[in-house]
C-alpha cells in the first residue's frame, strides 16, 4: 500500500488573503502537489474538510481579536508543522500600525458602531501565541518559497531559504544600486531576500516587504534616508510597513 | 424551535476569499429575517491611512485585497492625480489598462473555474473537479497563470505589484518585453473562447430579479479606469458624486459596511452589472462568443454571472493585445507634478465592481482622511435579497442541496469578504 500522503491544512487570521492565493498561483504545480499532499482544510479552495490532526498547517494573517487568540491554540494542537506564511502572520502585518495607537482611536474612525466589534488593542504575530515550526516571510510570499518548504518537508530536510539582505539579490540580479547612483532612498540593505529585488528593478526603493534581516542596523541606514533629503517622518514611516511590528524595524522612532 | 421547525446548517461556506456568516430564519415557510454577515477581525485601513504620505497609499490599499491588489492601486492613484491635478500620459494610461486586463484575467478565472464552476457540477472543490473534467481545469489555469503574469510583467509580480505610483508607474517594461507577451495572449484568448462555450452549456438555476445593476461607463470603452457612475434605473452621476447618492450603513451582524442606493435600496456591481451596461462597448469577437451561446442582455439571472465573468476574460484578452499593438513607449514612466492640499475622488471597475476611493490631502502629501467603499461591501444587502428570494424554491430541495445551493447564490457575487470577513457561517432556521 502507498504511504498516505502528509495532510495539509490552510488557516486564515487577519490577513488579504494574498499568501494562501500565491498557492491557488502555483498553477503549473498545483495538480502534482494535490497527488503528493493531502489538502485536508483550505476553505479558500474546497467545502470539503478531511478532519485532523494535520502534518503542515500553513498560516497567514495575524490575531487581532481574542476569539482568534483562542483559535491558534486549538490549531497548534492540531498540526504537527506549524509554518507561517507571510508579513502578518510572521510580524503583524500592515493592521499592526495600530500598535503604536491603540485600536479604539482607530476603530471610531472606522465605524459608526465600534461596540458591535470586538477587537484587540495590538495586531501580533502567530509566534507571540504559539510555538511556530518554520516563518516564511513576505508580503506576499514567494510562491516558489513555498514550494520549496514542501518539497523540503516531503524530503525531510530543512528548506533552503536565503536570510542575505535584499542587496544580494540587486548583485544577483544585476541591478545597479539605486541608493548609490542615484540617491533613492532603499530598505534593502536592512531587509531579508526573497522577493527576487523586484522593486529596484523598477526604479524604486525597497519598501522591506520580507521584514528585518538578522544583524541589521537600521538606526544607521535612517541616519542615510536623512542625508538624503527625507524628514525623520518620512524615515519612520518608511520603516512602518507590511512588518512595522518586526524587531529591527519597530525600534525606529521619530526621536533618534 | 417548535415540531414544524426545521434548521439547516453549514458552519464554514469555503470556496468565497475570506470568511463569514450567513442566517436565514423561516417561520411557516416563510423567510423572516436573511443576514450574511460578516466577522471580519477588522484591519481599519481607513483609519490607518490618515497621517501617511500619499506615496504610500496604493502600496498600503493594494494590501486590502490579495486577489484584486490592481484595482486598489488604480482606484487610489487616479484619487490622488485628481487631488493634485495631475493628467497623465495617454500611453501610461494604456499600460494601466493593461495591468487591469491581467488582473481580471486571473481573478475571474480563479472565481469562475477554481471556485463556482464546481458548484454547477457537484464537485466539493475545482481539484476534484479536475479527475473528471482535466482538460478545463488545466485550461483554466493555463489561462489564469497568463493573467498573472502580464500582472507581473508589469508589476514585478502578481499578487501586490510594486510599480504603480501617482503620475504613473515606478518602472514599465518596453515595447519588445509586451510584444513578447502576444503569442501567449493569442493562446489565451483561444483558451478562453473555448472555456466561455463551456460555461455556455452549465444548467443555470431558473431565477430572476429586477436588479438596479450599477457600473462605469465611459463613451469609447469598455469601463476599467474611467467614466460616470450609471445604472439602468437612470442613475447617471460623476465620481465626484458618489457620496450624495451611496450611503453606507453599520449593521450589527456584519463587520463590513452595508451599501443601499439613496431613496431605493440595494443594487448590485460586477460582471453582470458591467456587461449588461456596456455591452455595445465589448471588442467584435467577445460579442460574437456570446450570441453564439445565447447569452442576451439584460440579463437577470445571477447564476449567469459566471457567464460574464468568462466573457470579461475574453475580452481583457482582446484588449490587452490591442494596446500592446497600438503602445509606444513614452520618453518617462510618470508625469512631474507638484503635492498641492485638496480632496480627490477615484472609481475605477475592480474584477467584483466598482471600487470608490476618496482622500484628503495637506499640502505636503499626508493623507488627513481616507474614504474606500469595496464592492463586495455594496452587493451584500443585495445578496441577502437574493437569499430570501431563493428560499422559498431552494427548501423544498433536500437539505444537503438546499444548503449548497445557497452556498452557490452567495458565490454568484464572487464575494471578496477577505478584506472583511472572519469567519462565513451559513445558518438557515425554520421556526
Amino acid at each position: 500500500m502507498p504511504r498516505a500522503r502528509p495532510k495539509i491544512a490552510v488557516y486564515k487570521f487577519a490577513s488579504c488573503d494574498g499568501c494562501q492565493l500565491s498557492i491557488l498561483d502555483l498553477e503549473e504545480e498545483l495538480l502534482s502537489i494535490s497527488e503528493r499532499f493531502e489538502i485536508a482544510y483550505f476553505l479558500e479552495a474546497s467545502r470539503a474538510v478531511v478532519k485532523g490532526p494535520y502534518d503542515i498547517g500553513l498560516v497567514e494573517g495575524s490575531i487581532t481579536t481574542p476569539h482568534d487568540a483562542e483559535l491558534i491554540k486549538e490549531i497548534r494542537k492540531n498540526c504537527r508543522f506549524l509554518i507561517t506564511i507571510g508579513a502578518c502572520a510572521t510580524a503583524g502585518g500592515i493592521q499592526a500600525l495600530r500598535n503604536w495607537k491603540g485600536s479604539a482611536e482607530f476603530m471610531r474612525y472606522v465605524y459608526a458602531r465600534p461596540e458591535y466589534i470586538e477587537t484587540l488593542d495590538k495586531s501580533t504575530p502567530i509566534a507571540d501565541h504559539v510555538r511556530v515550526d518554520f516563518e516564511l516571510r513576505g508580503c506576499p510570499i514567494n510562491k516558489h518559497q513555498l514550494l520549496e518548504v514542501l518539497a523540503a518537508f516531503l524530503a525531510g530536510r530543512a528548506p533552503n531559504i536565503p536570510n542575505h539582505s535584499v542587496c544580494v539579490e540587486c548583485k544577483l540580479r544585476g541591478t545597479v544600486c539605486l541608493m548609490v547612483s542615484k540617491g533613492i532612498p532603499c530598505l534593502g540593505p536592512v531587509t531579508q531576500a526573497g522577493c527576487g529585488a523586484i522593486c529596484p528593478a523598477y526604479g524604486r526603493g525597497c519598501y522591506g516587504c520580507y521584514g528585518p534581516k538578522e544583524m541589521l542596523n537600521s538606526e544607521s541606514l535612517a541616519k542615510r534616508f536623512l542625508e538624503l533629503g527625507k524628514s525623520r517622518e518620512e524615515t519612520v514611516l518608511a520603516f512602518r510597513l507590511f512588518n512595522a511590528w518586526a524587531p529591527g524595524f519597530r525600534e525606529v522612532e521619530v526621536k533618534a | 424551535m417548535t415540531a414544524r421547525e426545521k434548521e439547516y446548517r453549514v458552519d464554514y461556506l469555503a470556496r468565497v476569499e475570506g470568511e463569514g456568516a450567513l442566517y436565514i430564519k423561516l417561520r411557516g415557510g416563510k423567510v423572516v429575517d436573511a443576514k450574511f454577515k460578516v466577522f471580519e477581525p477588522p484591519r481599519l485601513f481607513e483609519a490607518f491611512l490618515v497621517g501617511r504620505m500619499y506615496y504610500d497609499v496604493p502600496d498600503i490599499t493594494a494590501r486590502i485585497c490579495g486577489i484584486c491588489p490592481v484595482a486598489y492601486q488604480m482606484s487610489s492613484v487616479h484619487a490622488l492625480e485628481k487631488a493634485f491635478g495631475v493628467e497623465i500620459d495617454p500611453q501610461i494610461r494604456l499600460l494601466r489598462r493593461l495591468i487591469y486586463c491581467g488582473e481580471w484575467i486571473e481573478s475571474h478565472i480563479l472565481h469562475a473555474f477554481l471556485l463556482h464552476a464546481p458548484d454547477f457540477l457537484g464537485y466539493e472543490d475545482a481539484l476534484r473537479m479536475a479527475k473528471d473534467h482535466p482538460d478545463i481545469v488545466k485550461r483554466a489555469l493555463k489561462v489564469k497563470k497568463t493573467g498573472n503574469d502580464l500582472v507581473a510583467l508589469m508589476g514585478g509580480r502578481e499578487v501586490h505589484p510594486v510599480s504603480v505610483c501617482v503620475g504613473g508607474f515606478y518602472g514599465i517594461p518596453s515595447k519588445s518585453q509586451l510584444v513578447g507577451m502576444r503569442e501567449r495572449l493569442v493562446e489565451g484568448l483561444k483558451l478562453t473562447a473555448e472555456l466561455l462555450d463551456w460555461v455556455g452549456e452549465l444548467e443555470f438555476p431558473d431565477f430572476e430579479q429586477d436588479y438596479e445593476f450599477v457600473a462605469l461607463r465611459h463613451p469609447e470603452e469598455y469601463p476599467f479606469n474611467e467614466g460616470r457612475i450609471v445604472s439602468n434605473k437612470g442613475l447617471d452621476i460623476a465620481v465626484e458624486q458618489y457620496e450624495d447618492h451611496f450611503a453606507e450603513e453599520h449593521v450589527p451582524h456584519s463587520n463590513a459596511l452595508h451599501s443601499i442606493i439613496i431613496g431605493r435600496g440595494p443594487y448590485m456591481v460586477g460582471p453582470l452589472s458591467r456587461i449588461n451596461l456596456n455591452f455595445d462597448k465589448l471588442h467584435d469577437r467577445t460579442k460574437g462568443a456570446l450570441k453564439r451561446i445565447g447569452f442576451r442582455t439584460p440579463c437577470r439571472n445571477p447564476f449567469k454571472s459566471i457567464i460574464a465573468r468568462v466573457a470579461e476574460t475574453l475580452y481583457a484578452f482582446e484588449e490587452a493585445l490591442r494596446i500592446i499593438e497600438n503602445y509606444s513607449e513614452p520618453s518617462k514612466p510618470r508625469v512631474d507634478f507638484a503635492v498641492k492640499a485638496g480632496r480627490g475622488f477615484g472609481c475605477t471597475e475592480a474584477p467584483r465592481g466598482i471600487l470608490y476611493h476618496r482622500y484628503d490631502v495637506d499640502a505636503e502629501g499626508r493623507i488627513l482622511s481616507a474614504k474606500i467603499v469595496p464592492p463586495t461591501s455594496q452587493n451584500q444587502k443585495m445578496i441577502e435579497e437574493d437569499l430570501k428570494m431563493l428560499a422559498p424554491s431552494v427548501i423544498k430541495l433536500p437539505h444537503k442541496q438546499a444548503v449548497w445551493r445557497f452556498e452557490q447564490a452567495i458565490r454568484n457575487y464572487d464575494p471578496c469578504i477577505s478584506c472583511a470577513t472572519h469567519f462565513l457561517r451559513l445558518e438557515i432556521e425554520e421556526e
